[in-house]
């Protein structure tokens, strides 16, 4: 197994597929009474987090509650970090406290990368800048599996803003792995120029032939930078409505990593539809990072 | 510590006709000590509990006609040596839909050790309610036992050195063979 999650290039077919299978008997759990697992009892997860976030980090710290582990939530607000200490200094002082693992969420891309080779415990990356967020692919990933019942062979679409996107990124890499065809769609100004994967400008076109609609959020701060004229413009032509929904074949889903803007990227009735899986994603996540935690920890250090 | 000199040897200690009359003698004492094996359920420790529960489930359905639920119960979360090895993949864990709330949970597994698997199914068990009894049932009892724990029904009972081995083979699990043997250990 692998000591360190940071990008979702690090998986091969066979441990991505072991963490998917994990998952799905941590999933299994969550429909217990009793939610609680013995399995990392007197291990350190800290949750290193530079930037907002909300799911990903309760997602990360519920995931190894479950697992008995005892969880340190680090953010940067209202630390040293604010008194300007550097992340080298913040990694040592993790380490002299004995963590097992760091889950790290950070602005600048590589960070994780970097902080692995500073500390001796397991860094998951929980997304960094515009690079990764491999265990949000991982969540996609398994979400896609179980309602659908494999990956080999799937079209999937991912929709919107592909280049400063790490969960596109994280996606086109780990599903690409596991056998599925992705198709990236979304405005030239918006996807990368080595994609690694098939590119269409035109979302109508993609749609009779996807199994798997992902739509990616809109970054509000990206409306200024003039990728794209104007929302009202970027909604009309690659926002997912009730109209282009209908497009779609009779078994495909709708994802959305959230959080999502309604109206704008996706409809509130394309949202709340039965194809989506906006939800379970959420649900899922908590599965997906307890195979993460337990597969990095929960053998011999 | 084996000695340099000492060959590793392997006997078979049951072979497949005798797995086969022991399994069915299991079913027979399950069938008597439980009362018709009323509010019964099996649960097997993968990987060759699985395949042992369902052949003792068939059986007592062959005897008496009486279909008792099946299930798997992985254990690995629940071991206590986890740190001392590289990370075990998960088995499958199956309640049966009938749950184990005020039921008699009878375990099978295939060998019979240090005791540490049954003590971490218990625990295990305990997320997944709360059973009125439970009982263990193994193919392969070996001795050395590191914990208080003894099976209610033992299909052979076989004295082991600590450097032997005991290998259980099942159809199911291990390209079609049933058998039991021991290997290892001084000549």
């Amino acid at each position: 197994m692998i000591k360190h999650l940071l990008s979702a290039a690090d998986l091969d077919a066979d441990t991505a597929t072991l963490i998917l299978d994990t998952a799905g008997e941590m999933a299994a759990l969550a429909e217990r009474e009793v939610k609680k697992l013995p399995t990392l009892r007197g291990r350190t997860v800290v949750n290193l987090f530079y930037e907002d976030s909300t799911r990903t980090r309760i997602s990360f710290e519920a995931a190894a509650k479950r697992l008995s582990a005892d969880v340190i939530n680090f953010s940067a607000k209202g630390s040293s970090v604010s008194k300007g200490e550097s992340l080298k200094d913040t990694a040592l002082t993790l380490q002299a406290m004995g963590a097992d693992a760091v889950v790290i969420r950070h602005p600048a891309s590589g960070a994780p990368d970097r902080l692995s080779s500073w500390v001796d415990g397991s860094v998951i990356n929980a997304g960094d800048g515009t690079h990764e967020h491999p265990t949000q692919a991982l969540l996609d990933a398994y979400t896609m599996r179980s309602r659908l019942g494999k990956l080999d062979g799937l079209n999937v679409a991912i929709v919107g803003d592909v280049l400063h996107s790490r969960v596109a990124r994280s996606n086109v890499l780990l599903l690409t792995t596991l056998g599925a065809k992705v198709t990236l769609v979304g405005p030239p100004t918006l996807i990368p120029l080595s994609p690694g994967a098939a590119v269409s400008y035109d979302l109508d076109s993609v749609l009779p032939g996807a199994d798997v609609v992902m739509m990616l959020r809109v970054q509000t701060e990206r409306m200024q930078d003039s990728y794209f004229p104007s929302a009202r413009e970027y909604s009309r032509r690659y926002g997912l409505d009730a109209a282009r929904m209908r497009r779609l074949p009779e078994h495909a889903i709708v994802m959305h990593p959230g959080p999502m803007n309604r109206g704008m990227e996706i409809a509130p009735e394309v949202a709340d539809s039965k194809r989506s899986t906006i939800v379970e994603q959420v649900a899922n996540g908590v599965s997906a990072r307890m195979a993460v935690l337990y597969l990095l920890l929960g053998g011999k250090a | 510590m084996a000695s340099p000199h000492a060959q590793k040897t392997a006997r078979t200690v049951l072979s497949a006709a005798d797995i086969q009359r022991v399994v069915d003698r299991m079913a027979h004492q399950i069938l008597e000590k439980t009362s018709g094996a009323t509010g019964t359920v099996l649960l097997g420790i993968p990987t060759r509990g699985v395949p042992l529960a369902h052949r003792l489930a068939g059986r007592i359905h062959a005897f008496e006609d009486i279909d008792v639920p099946v299930g798997s119960l992985d254990i690995t979360l629940y071991r206590d040596d986890l740190r001392l090895h590289a990370t075990r993949a998960l088995g499958k864990t199956e309640i049966p839909g009938s749950g184990i709330d005020g039921r008699r949970v009878i375990l099978i597994d295939d060998v019979l050790f240090s005791g540490r698997t049954v003590r971490a199914a218990l625990d295990a068990i305990n997320d997944v309610g709360r059973p009125s009894s439970v009982q263990l049932a193994v193919l392969v009892d070996r001795g050395h036992r590191q914990l208080p724990i003894r099976a209610d029904y033992v299909g052979k009972n076989i004295p082991t050195a600590l450097d032997e081995s005991v290998r259980v083979s099942l159809a199911e699990t291990d390209d079609g063979v049933d058998e039991v043997k021991l290997t290892g250990g001084p000549r």
